[in-house]
């Protein structure tokens, strides 16, 4: 299994992308089962994390995510006035209207970041949406960000080189 | 007067603001001066790069390196004074988390340059020059220092063993930081050498902030009056300070400002601006996207707002495609 990613990873050719799913244990993840023993067939690219509600997922969860180097991150929760919290969808929701703002003015496109409200009984609804998903990623290629953070770094250590290149010289 | 403690103190992208807070210890940087000597100081004191190379290895006690590293000329400054030094210390905001000079990673080189020596107000320059790496005149060739695609932490380019935290650091950390040096009773690396709390725990104004926080709108410090007496963040302005760590004295705070996040998160934060971002807009009254929406329109630039100091140093590290 690892090893097939990690040669899907190193072409472009067969590259699939890698979806976080952070799903809510009331609702999404409980649809996601559903869609699970009702058969449902769809995308395998989601990697599902259950958290005990949408309003649990941090910020942090969804940027350390692209860091590590996910394609696209889904958080899925109950839907308005059905959180088991009371308030819990709604703080994300207030938190995904700001924070997909930043997200886009780091750069990564508005569809690899994706909130859905699905509710224990979706199970297709599960399907639908990571499999538009899934498609939506897939046209916008690979996001690679560990692999841009390398290549990044490449313009340092240049003048190191140069003067390793200088003293060589010197001493040969 | 042999074996004082050698100390150094370098700046590379950063105001100069750090170099003014080693002269705000007044009276106080006389007792430094008693007990160490400062070796290099380019700033305040005529040494040159070739004084540095004379010292051996790991012979200066401590380097104080400020600003964020962005440039060849700083990469091969900073990499010296980890060559020469026991112990090296990110000192303020820029060196720590990247600071103002970060927020260039929101750009790329080219659109910087461009602005700078083309399209800003202030710029004349018709045959569109732009400064080189490379100079030859004659048969002399001269290399400048060139300009990064990427603004850097300190602790991206060298190791780094302690952080002083700051835009700029409290002189009183820095009396506190020079005392742990001197005692040589040092704390494991890595350590920032600031409280470990956030600063409403020091704020003056702790009383009045509510338990529960709601917003109705956001309010700009340069078009309404704050309350003096009240928690600034309860009147509706962004204040960074719940998810900033203390040790600055709340001092934007006694001036009637906002807290605006200088002193980087506590340890138990990655990205201080997804933090403070969660914390603040999960508080907001609307339920629905349209009565969000119309509320987070007092928040115009949010990664100008949360990541005024922090972009470097967040989990993105800069804008990853234009």
């Amino acid at each position: 299994m690892l090893l097939d990613e990690n040669k899907s990873q190193s072409g472009s050719q067969g590259w699939q992308p890698k979806i976080i799913a952070f799903f809510c244990n009331w609702c999404t993840y409980t649809a996601a089962d559903l869609a699970g023993v009702s058969r449902i067939k769809h995308a395998p690219n989601a990697r599902v994390i259950r958290v005990m509600c949408s309003g649990r997922v941090d910020p942090q969860f969804i940027l350390d995510s692209f860091a590590k180097g996910a394609d696209g991150v889904l958080v899925g929760g109950c839907h308005p006035g059905d959180c088991h919290y009371q308030e819990g969808n709604y703080k994300c929701l207030r938190r995904f209207q700001l924070f997909k703002r930043v997200v886009e003015s780091f750069g990564i496109n508005k569809d690899r970041l994706r909130l859905e409200w699905i509710s224990a009984s979706e199970g297709d609804k599960v399907r639908l949406v990571i499999n538009d998903m899934v498609a939506k990623v897939k046209a916008l290629g690979p996001l690679s960000l560990p692999k841009k953070f390398s290549e990044w770094d490449k313009e340092m250590n240049i003048i190191e080189e140069k003067i390793a290149g200088k003293e060589e010289a010197v001493h040969a | 007067m042999p074996d004082k403690p050698k100390i150094a103190m370098y700046w590379c992208a950063s105001c100069g603001g750090c170099e003014e807070s080693v002269v705000d210890l007044a009276e106080d940087i006389l007792f430094v001066l008693d007990n160490v000597d400062i070796i290099f100081w380019p700033v305040a004191l005529d040494f040159k790069k070739s004084d540095v190379e004379k010292y051996k290895d790991v012979e200066i006690v401590a380097s104080l390196i400020n600003g964020a590293i962005r440039s060849t000329e700083q990469e091969e400054m900073v990499r010296l004074l980890r060559k020469k030094s026991k112990v090296i210390i990110a000192y303020g905001a820029c060196a720590q988390l990247g600071g103002i000079p970060a927020l260039a990673n929101e750009f790329q080189k080219e659109e910087i340059l461009r602005y700078v020596y083309e399209e800003a107000p202030s710029a004349v320059n018709p045959d569109k020059k732009r400064p080189q790496a490379q100079f030859k005149d004659d048969d002399r060739e001269t290399e400048l220092p060139e300009l990064w695609d990427t603004v850097r932490t300190l602790e991206q380019v060298i190791d780094v063993d302690y952080y002083l935290p700051g835009c700029p650091p409290s002189s009183k950390l820095l009396k506190e930081a020079v005392l742990v040096l001197l005692s040589g009773i040092l704390p494991s690396k890595g350590t920032v050498l600031a409280p470990d709390l956030a600063l409403c725990e020091e704020c003056p104004r702790k009383d009045t902030k509510p338990t529960d926080l709601s917003f109705t709108e956001f309010k700009r410090p340069n078009m309404h009056n704050i309350d003096p007496e009240k928690c600034i963040l309860s009147q509706g302005f962004i204040c960074i300070g719940p998810a900033t760590r203390s040790g600055c004295g709340a001092m934007c705070i006694e001036g009637n400002m906002p807290c605006t996040g200088c002193y980087g998160p506590t340890s138990r934060v990655k990205d201080q601006g997804a933090k403070i971002l969660s914390s603040i807009t999960s508080n907001i009254s609307g339920k629905t996207e349209k009565e969000i929406d119309a509320i987070l329109e007092g928040i115009p630039d949010p990664v100008g707002t949360f990541y005024r100091y922090g972009m470097a140093g967040s989990l993105l590290r800069k804008k990853v495609d234009f």
